[in-house]
């Protein structure tokens, strides 16, 4: 075997050792025992594809290379290391776009390089670079939205029909890129169409569709990484770009399920645009104060706190656990139950409870705790809405009919933490809120943990 | 050569374990997850390293280099948060 067959023996040898890391780490990441290893596994994988690669043949512009690496890995490192948890969602979606961006790089790079890949690999690095684009300019929309830096939604008449031409023109310039390799200028006009598409697709989307957005774009990104990777003939990048497609696929599907709503409905139709009229809630909000909610807790036999958005908000999380704490001291029996979209991404309550400090053993989901509510004689929502609203079994005139709810309705009483008297994020008002044995407690969400944990502890 | 039918065989097959993989999560794992293959995708930056390796006209070695940036941003930006957000999970029999 000469130099240059053995320095390949080697690449190959590694890419293969990283794809195994990658699939073992992703396994062992799906259970909470043996989650905390599954990264470090990935990132072994990660570190030895990376430094093989420098050896690759026929390569130059290692300074570039290295200042680059450097550049992109030291901001995205301090970022990374200061985000708050809460922040977590859109911090994802940005990294997520970078890596749509290079999958959409390495297929410019090769496209203006001019040079003949064949028909096949033609489509797949131009789809590969179209849906990368795309994830990218979609998921740094995603970021401004979740960040605050743009208003949520922005849509205009004609806007589907609007995406649709720019789609079917993106993907007539695609087929000529293919079939005819033309001049850059063409190239180039491509790219910038699919940029645009990401974001006009994305803008119609409100906040509480993030979650299967952001998921729909990792997924996609993944696709883009497998696609360029048979051009490039990387085996690491098809194996590890086409299990995240899938699973992703999964995820996203999972997620727009929990919500009772495609995926297309997700994409495109503006939430509450369908069926605005609601049906008249009957009844009236009954406030409460937190001395009386903290004695009705205090004194109950079960409590279940069912978090939301409104949590994550006013960074709540770690006064619920301390709330939790002292009910428990006092022999309450208190469980976390979460719903599957609750927040701004699959699992985002989990993370932030698990951030406070609550072990994932009290934390429960819609399937295993929709029963308890009936034994519960508290259950205390934080800044949740939807998900509690009763009418998604009830009213079929509702948007969220259908919609897997938690039963907090079943419980013996509910006290509601929420700032104002508004309806939710998709405007429907919550039947929750009116019924006999729900009180109002109103402000601010770590504010009313606060006086709670102190009215319990006054007892 | 990965081609033709091989790399349809590679493909099917790396779909299939994506989505048995992820097929047994717990809902509590779905962020940590999320981000995980957020991170596994970061393999992009070996890719991106071959492009910028081989470019040599100053339009695609600009290209190269911001495709590098990027996946380094995912790669590494992916691993730091993931890390960040399973180091908290612990059960409440673990000592914190």
């Amino acid at each position: 075997m000469n130099e240059a067959s053995s320095v390949r023996w080697l690449i190959e040898a590694s890419y293969f050792v990283a794809a195994i890391l990658f699939i073992y780490g992703l396994k062992r990441m799906s259970s909470p025992v043996t989650a905390r290893g599954g990264i470090v596994w990935a990132g072994a994988g990660m570190l030895v594809a990376t430094l093989v690669t420098f050896l690759y043949p026929g390569m130059d512009n290692y300074i570039l290379m290295m200042v680059a690496i450097a550049l992109g890995g030291v901001l995205a490192w301090v970022s990374g290391k200061r985000v708050a948890m809460t922040d977590m969602p859109q911090m994802i979606a940005l990294y997520n776009g970078m890596g749509g961006g290079a999958a959409a790089a390495i297929a410019a790079v090769e496209l203006f390089g001019g040079e003949d890949h064949g028909l096949t690999f033609g489509i797949l690095a131009v789809l590969g670079g179209l849906i990368g684009a795309v994830s990218f300019s979609g998921s740094m929309i995603a970021f401004a939205k979740l960040q605050g830096l743009m208003k949520s939604t922005v849509r205009f008449g004609g806007q589907q029909i609007f995406n649709l031409v720019l789609l079917a023109a993106t993907l007539v310039l695609a087929a000529i890129i293919v079939v005819q390799q033309p001049g850059p200028e063409l190239i180039a006009i491509f790219f910038v169409l699919a940029l645009v598409l990401g974001v006009t697709m994305t803008l119609p989307i409100g906040g509480a569709d993030m979650p299967v957005v952001i998921s729909l774009y990792n997924a996609l990104t993944g696709l883009a990484v497998a696609f360029e990777g048979f051009v490039l003939q990387n085996a690491a990048m098809i194996i590890a770009g086409t299990v995240v497609g899938a699973a992703g696929t999964l995820l996203t599907q999972l997620m727009a399920k929990a919500m009772n709503r495609s995926l297309g409905n997700v994409l495109f139709s503006g939430f509450g645009d369908t069926a605005a009229v609601a049906s008249e809630v009957q009844g009236s909000m009954k406030a409460i104060e937190a001395a009386d909610a903290g004695v009705m807790m205090a004194f109950a036999n079960k409590v279940l706190i069912v978090p939301g958005y409104g949590m994550a908000v006013a960074q709540a999380q770690h006064k619920v656990w301390e709330l939790a704490q002292i009910l428990i001291e006092r022999g309450v029996d208190v469980k976390f139950a979460i719903h599957p979209v609750a927040g701004r991404m699959p699992g985002h309550m989990n993370v932030l409870l698990a951030e406070a400090g609550v072990p994932y053993d009290v934390i429960y989901d819609e399937g295993e705790i929709n029963a308890e509510f009936a034994t519960a004689d508290v259950a205390l929502v934080i800044g949740a809405n939807d998900v509690v609203n009763p009418v998604a079994r009830t009213d079929p005139s509702s948007p969220i009919y259908g919609m897997p709810i938690l039963n907090a309705d079943k419980a013996k009483n509910v006290i509601v933490i929420k700032r104002g008297q508004g309806a939710g994020f998709s405007g429907i008002e919550n039947a929750l809120f009116f019924l006999d044995q729900t009180r109002m407690l109103y402000g601010d969400g770590q504010a009313m943990a606060s006086e709670l944990i102190q009215a319990v502890k006054s007892l | 050569m990965i081609d033709g039918f091989i790399a349809l065989y590679i493909f099917m097959l790396a779909a299939f374990v994506g989505h048995e993989v992820i097929g047994r999560v717990p809902v509590i794992l779905h962020t940590p997850l999320m981000s995980g293959s957020n991170f596994v995708h970061g393999i992009v930056l070996v890719g991106a390293m071959v492009a910028l390796g081989r470019a040599d006209s100053g339009l695609e070695m600009t290209i190269g280099f911001i495709g590098v940036f990027l996946a380094a941003g995912n790669a590494v930006g992916g691993y730091v948060v993931t890390e960040r957000m399973l180091e908290m999970f612990k059960s409440s029999k673990e000592k914190r």
